[in-house]
Formats: structure tokens, sequence, C-alpha cells
């Protein structure tokens, strides 16, 4: 039969990536540090208005941009965090997760050819999607300069034709963030050439040594950005697909026109359980916070004394430490490890070809786990020293 | 609260040097903030938490709560009776409660039978006890935040993701 399937698609996806994952999913009693979501099940009383809102009978279509009550809690939560406003009527749109949003912006702004800015390590959807939707991605190395975007490397990237940045902070995979004066500097460059700024901003809630800076609070940013964010990593609802997108009024207009022919909506039971979250989810995500941070600091202490470099990370709940001192590549690194001690990792060369060397480690995982997965990895790494 | 009793209160068992690595202490700061700890009574004692049910020979198997109405001492309160009621060993837990009753009061025994022997002998007869009512506990579904059912993996999440 001739192959059906679009050109587009058939170029997508690196192979060795999906192989090893179908590799750890096939294996009983892995430890598993490579969960890209919260150890934590949903609190109760968000799961507990989602069942609510069923029995009530809430089962119909909401309105193409989401329920009201949901946009005018972000609209609020917004405000009183950042001191940023989004008129909840045309500034919110609620999508399906950040997934969805950012799909969504990069096909409202993007015509053929189109640049798109895209630093790695990041995030493994940008670029695919990016294509998608008829862009060129134009992968930006930072591992030189400690997995963060510098002005000096914008400003070597961008040309007549480049029409947007994905910034992703905290980032995933790294942990890395941006304290405001080094956004501010991102911000001058991405003004003066025009760019606009895509700012995946789903882990800003677990940002551990200062406060978050909303990219849109930045000078004369908040009509050259779109702002995207979700419920799933600060409220343990992944699976609820929960997430908006914020920005200037004339994007999101084309944003909902796609979403409305693609989507329709969010699911209604999914927008009350989110919409309970920004009313009385506050404790529950400060205590979540509070022990990623324990174990995130217990990481790093423990990996930099085993050999695996790594630095503190100051978000989400990411770790990327070097794995240079075994000489191993990072795919088989990951590989070993799994066959030999039953722990699986993320090879770094996952999130962009510039992460050969490095590993993510997630500790969204119990500290238990956390604990034996180090000493299997300690014994794995001594059998490699006593062969050499 | 302090990080490291909140720690504590989760894990009575968490070693001072992975609560130092956990906090970004030294260990010797974990150390001596917990021996102060000790010492002013902040934390009073470090204990397992048992799920009795699953515990054939556990000695004490009923469990009652009782309200007790108090008539209250010039100069004292309640203080010296609830001292006199909290002496009991059988006396697990005793609160001092606003609304209809003054004590509430948890007491354990072998049976029934040992229970009410305690209320009827010991507690009704105090001099300031005016009244009392028995609440034999059935089913324990939770208790200090800990729910006291069989551990269930209910882990769903897939192995390994982005």
């Amino acid at each position: 039969m001739k192959n059906m399937v679009s050109k587009k698609v058939q170029v997508m996806q690196p192979s060795g990536i999906r192989a090893f994952f179908d590799l750890v999913l096939g294996m009983k009693d892995v430890i598993s540090l490579g969960v890209g979501e919260p150890d934590f099940v949903t609190p109760w009383q968000i799961r507990e208005a989602g069942i609510y809102s069923l029995e009530q009978g809430f089962t119909s279509y909401t309105s193409n941009k989401g329920l009201y009550k949901l946009r005018l809690g972000i609209h609020r939560h917004l405000k009183n965090k950042y001191d940023l406003e989004y008129c909840p009527d045309e500034e919110i749109l609620i999508t399906v997760g950040v997934s969805e949003g950012l799909d969504l912006v990069l096909r409202a702004i993007i015509n053929p050819g189109d640049k798109i800015l895209i630093p790695q390590p990041s995030y493994v959807s940008y670029g695919p999607v990016t294509e998608l939707a008829g862009g060129v991605p134009v992968y930006i190395d930072t591992s030189g300069d400690g997995f963060k975007i510098t002005p000096r490397l914008l400003e070597k990237c961008i040309d007549r034709k480049t029409k947007a940045i994905v910034l992703n902070y905290p980032t995933n995979p790294t942990g890395v963030s941006y304290r405001r004066k080094e956004l501010e500097e991102i911000n001058k460059v991405l003004l003066k050439h025009k760019i606009l700024c895509i700012s995946d901003e789903v882990y800003g809630g677990l940002t551990y040594d200062f406060d978050h800076v909303a990219f849109p609070t930045l000078p004369y940013a908040r009509n050259n950005t779109v702002y995207l964010n979700g419920f799933s990593k600060a409220y343990a609802m992944t699976g609820w697909r929960v997430g908006f997108a914020c920005g200037p009024q004339e994007i999101i207009a084309a944003m909902t026109k796609i979403h409305q022919y693609t989507i329709m909506c969010v699911p209604i039971t999914s927008q009350m359980a989110a919409a309970e979250a920004l009313v009385s989810g506050r404790k529950s995500t400060e205590q979540m916070k509070r022990e990623y941070n324990r174990r995130r600091q217990l990481m790093t202490v423990e990996l930099n004394a085993l050999g695996l470099k790594c630095s503190r990370p100051q978000g989400a709940f990411y770790m990327f430490p070097s794995i240079k001192s075994t000489g191993l590549s990072s795919m088989d690194f990951s590989r070993k490890l799994l066959e030999e001690e039953k722990v699986a990792v993320v090879p770094g060369t996952a999130f962009g070809p510039g992460c050969e060397g490095y590993i993510r480690i997630s500790y969204a995982s119990s500290l238990e786990n956390l604990k034996e997965a180090l000493v299997r990895i300690k014994r794995f790494l001594e059998k490699r020293r006593s062969v050499r | 609260m302090d990080e490291i009793l909140e720690i504590l209160e989760k894990d009575g068992r968490a070693t001072v040097e992975d609560i130092a690595k956990m906090t970004h202490k030294k260990p010797d700061e974990v150390k001596k903030a917990i021996k102060k700890y000790e010492k002013e009574g902040a934390i009073l004692k470090y204990k397992a938490v048992i799920n009795k049910d699953l515990v054939r020979d556990s000695d004490s198997e009923v469990r009652a709560l009782i309200e007790v109405n108090i008539v209250p001492q010039k100069d004292l309160g309640f203080e010296k009776i609830a001292e006199r009621i909290y002496s009991f060993p059988e006396v697990t837990s005793c609160y001092l409660i606003s609304g209809t009753y003054d004590l509430l009061v948890v007491v354990e025994g072998k049976n029934l039978h040992t229970v009410s022997n305690f209320v009827a002998e010991k507690l009704s007869c105090l001099e300031n006890v005016r009244g009392t009512a028995t609440h034999f506990l059935l089913k324990k579904y939770k208790e200090d935040g800990v729910l006291l059912k069989h551990k269930q993996d209910k882990n769903q999440r897939i192995a390994i993701s982005y």
C-alpha cells in the first residue's frame, strides 16, 4: 500500500528515545526517576469539586473560551500573585493543558517559513509542533552558558524571518530559572527585534530560591507576550488536562478561532475542578512545594557526592546532572542503569543534541524511592570505576 | 513551623544527616536544634503509629470517648479535676472542650466491661463530675492524619514521560 502518512509526520520524533521508553515500560519493578509529573494525587478538595459537578449534572459544553468562573479565577489569581491584569472576556483562553496552548499560539502566528527560536535543552514538543504549524524551529544550544539563554546567544540567532521565541522557565529538563534582571535583558532584545515571547511558565509555582517573575510583568512585555500556564504541575492535576493562555486580545482571538474548530472546549468537569483549585488549592500546593524543595536539596548533595556534577536547580522537579565522568553516552548510561540496576532516567539527548553527557532525573518521587535509587546509582558507578 | 519539626513530625526516624541535606544546613546545626526542641519539650517523644486492628494480641481493644460534665472549682476552674481524671492510666487522651460538656476523655480497656466499670466506679463518682455520656468507638478510619487502611500501591503514573 502507498504510504498514507504525510512527509511532515514521517520525519518527526527521534526513534532512539522511543525505543528506550518502550524498554522502560516493558520492565517490572523499576524505580523511575523518569517521570515528568507530580507524585502527589490531586488534593481531595479539588477532586471533590469535580465529583460534585458531575452529581449536579454539569455535563455539557462550555463556552469556547472556557467557563467564565474559571477565567475570572485566573484573572484574580494573576492579579494577586503578579499584579498582572488580563481581561477574562478577551485575553484569557482555557486550553487542554499547556500543550494545546502552545500548539494554538504557534498555529495562530506562523506564516510558512517563519522562524521560531527554541533554546535547548527544551521540552520535546516545541520543535515538532512548530514544524506542524509550518514554521522553522531554530534551536539555540545553551549548554555552554549554564543552560540559560543570554542576550548574546539570542542576537546571534535572530534574522528577518524570526517571529517568536518559546521560553520555558523554570525549565524542563534542567530546573534552571531566571531572575528578573536576566529576564529584563532578554526582553530588551525581543522588543528591539519585535519578536513575540511565548512564555511557558507551567513550573512557575515551583520556584525555590527566589520569587518567580512572570514574563509579561517586565517593562513593555505584556503586549508582546503570550503567557502559558496550567494546573498540571502546581496542583498535581496532570490528568485533568487544564491549561490557559493569556495575551493580547488579537492573538487570543486568533487562538480561540482555532480552538473552537479543533477542540470546542475543555471538558467541563476538569474546568470545574480547576476553578476550585484556584479557590482552595493554595495550601496544598505550598505543602507540595516544601516537600519538593527538601528532595531537591537532598538530591543535589547526594548526586554531587556521587560524582554526578549538577548545580542546585532553582525550580520544577528536575535535576540535570553531568555523567561525563563515566565516559558513557547519555543513552548508554541510561540503558545500562536500567538494565543493571532497574533505575529509569531520561537521556539528556532527548531534550536536544547539545545535551550529550547529561541525564534528566525527576525528584517527583517519594523520599524512600529517591534514597533507594541513589543506593543503586552508587553501586552502578562503583562497578564501572572498578572495571576501568 | 520550623522545617526540622515538619520533617520529624512526618518521619520520626529521619536522620540528622538527611535532615541537614534536605534543609541545606550543617548536621551540627540540626543536631543542636533537635536537642533544644527536646529539652524545651517541643518534641515530647518519638513513637511508631500502630494500627492496632492488625495486632492480634493487643492489650487494649475497646476505646470509648466520654463526655464529662463538671462543676468547676473556685480559683482552680477545671484544672484540678482534669488532673484527677487524666492521671488514671486508662485515660489515653483528655481535652477541655467548649460547648455542651466540659471534658472529652478517651479511655481504653480490654473490653466493654472494663470500660463501663471505669466509668461507673471511678469517673462518675468523682465529686465534681456532674454527669457523663459514653460513646464506644466502632471503627477507626483516620487518626492524626494517617489513614488506617492497608497501603495500596495506587500509583498509576506511567514509568517514564517527558
